[in-house]
């Protein structure tokens, strides 16, 4: 399977083992992912560069109007970090719903984007924050909207055999901003969600002035609900208008039909509803900020 | 080949490995360290769980060079000897085992739980467990292990 295990000591070295191996070697940060695709054949490199020493790169911070999150943050981290449960809890609560406590001691929030598999948490959470990645290379670094990294299932535009991710930067939301993460899954802890809904909504008093609805994995890669969107800017926020944006939602949803996660009707329906739900939730929340 | 370099419940190991090899096949085939216990062999049932530097991590998906440099521990650190640490009795107290196969990674979840909140509710308790999977006992016997652990480290420590 490996040949060789290298720990890079800066981003600069990572690239240039990367540029070294040409293509034998990849990117690794905590490896829940990547241990056991390696294992079933599904990952053809075979030199593992481990990012998890490079200093500087642990950081959670607010800086320039932005959140930063650096590429070794892990699950736990954010789950427990006093300014993302303040400035972004939708993360927090997504990042809280990983697997169990262990994989969210070793997964990184990164490494779950460039795994850029449907049924991720954080990455959903982050597309309803408009996220940016930040992309090293050789010849300079570039920011990327989360959007655009996201190709289909398990395909990310972002070659960690010859780039990498060094972080990722969001808005912090407003203060009367109102957040619910709902999930949907076969059992409460230590598997992938069948369905899950993140909703960030601001109020003017009983109006909507604006809402993020963000819905995975019922297409190849999480989707914002623009269509459920713009339907509720300057609504009052009541159950009626909920359940239309939770349709306008469920209508942009195309589930597979899954024996593991269910049929593609009733992931269909189940959109609407927590659509509904996650709404009904995050007004209430934003009527508790005052 | 690689060298990795670490520390084992106290002793430092150097071992020539090769670089796919897990952590829990290290401890295992190689330091005898049977007690961590691979199951599901994919991170989803906690049976392998050790400590790196504090952290609780499943062993079967961690490659072992992680933790070159790094203090491991297993199962057989928390014991002296012949006695059993706090932990470990609570669960033989609360008859928190049936086949045994899921308990060592309880115990080593449990003792990152309460090295990191000492005073756990019952909720606490089933969220720091919520990593491990057991298919005898139901659950109920662990979070009272857990719990009674609990109880008698903060007596230990009153003393």
């Amino acid at each position: 399977m490996w040949e060789e295990y290298l720990f890079a000591n800066s981003v600069e070295h990572a690239l240039e083992l990367l540029a070294r191996y040409e293509g034998r070697a990849q990117l690794i940060a905590g490896g829940t992912d990547l241990v056991l695709q390696s294992q079933r054949g599904q990952c053809p490199a075979t030199v593992m560069v481990d990012i998890t020493r490079i200093p500087g790169l642990n950081r959670i911070e607010e800086r320039d109007g932005f959140i930063l999150i650096g590429a070794q943050v892990t699950h736990a981290q954010i789950a427990a970090s006093p300014l993302i449960r303040d400035k972004a809890p939708i993360l927090a609560m997504a990042c809280s719903q990983v697997g169990g406590p262990q994989t969210r001691n070793a997964g990184t929030l990164v490494g779950n984007v460039v795994n850029a598999q449907p049924a991720a948490d954080g990455a959903t959470a982050l597309f309803v924050l408009d996220a940016e990645l930040e992309v090293a290379t050789q010849e300079g670094r570039r920011w990327e909207p989360i959007s655009h990294v996201y190709r289909g299932v398990g395909v990310c535009t972002i070659n960690a055999c010859r780039e990498m991710v060094t972080a990722v930067r969001f808005k912090p939301l407003v203060n009367a901003c109102g957040c619910s993460y709902q999930r949907l899954a076969r059992r409460k802890a230590l598997t992938l969600p069948t369905l899950v809904v993140a909703v960030v909504l601001e109020m003017t008093g009983d109006t909507i002035k604006a809402a993020r609805i963000a819905i995975g994995p019922v297409a190849p890669t999480p989707y914002r609900a623009t269509d459920a969107e713009a339907h509720l800017v300057g609504k009052k926020a009541e159950e009626s208008v909920f359940a239309e944006a939770g349709q306008l939602a469920a209508a942009k949803a195309k589930p597979r039909d899954s024996l593991i996660r269910g049929s593609s009707e009733y992931r269909t329906a189940m959109v609407g509803v927590l659509v509904r739900r996650a709404l009904a939730e995050a007004a209430q929340e934003c009527h508790r900020r005052g | 080949m690689q060298t990795l370099e670490m520390n084992v419940n106290g002793s430092d190991v150097r071992l020539e490995i090769h670089p796919d090899e897990t952590l829990a096949e290290v401890l295992r085939d190689r330091l005898g360290l049977i007690g961590t216990k691979i199951a599901c062999g994919e991170g989803e049932c906690g049976a392998c769980t050790v400590l790196i530097d504090g952290v609780a991590v499943t062993s079967c998906i961690t490659p072992a060079m992680k933790a070159h440099g790094r203090r491991v521990t297993t199962i057989e650190g928390l014991s002296r000897d012949t006695e059993l640490h706090v932990i470990q009795q609570a669960f033989v107290d609360s008859t928190a085992s049936q086949c045994g196969y899921c308990t060592p990674g309880f115990i080593m979840a449990t003792k990152a739980l309460l090295d990191a909140n000492p005073n756990p509710t019952r909720e606490d308790i089933m969220h720091g467990i919520s990593g491990n999977l057991c298919r005898c006992t139901g659950y109920y016997q662990i979070v009272d292990a857990v719990a009674l652990a609990a109880k008698r480290l903060a007596e230990e420590g009153r003393k």
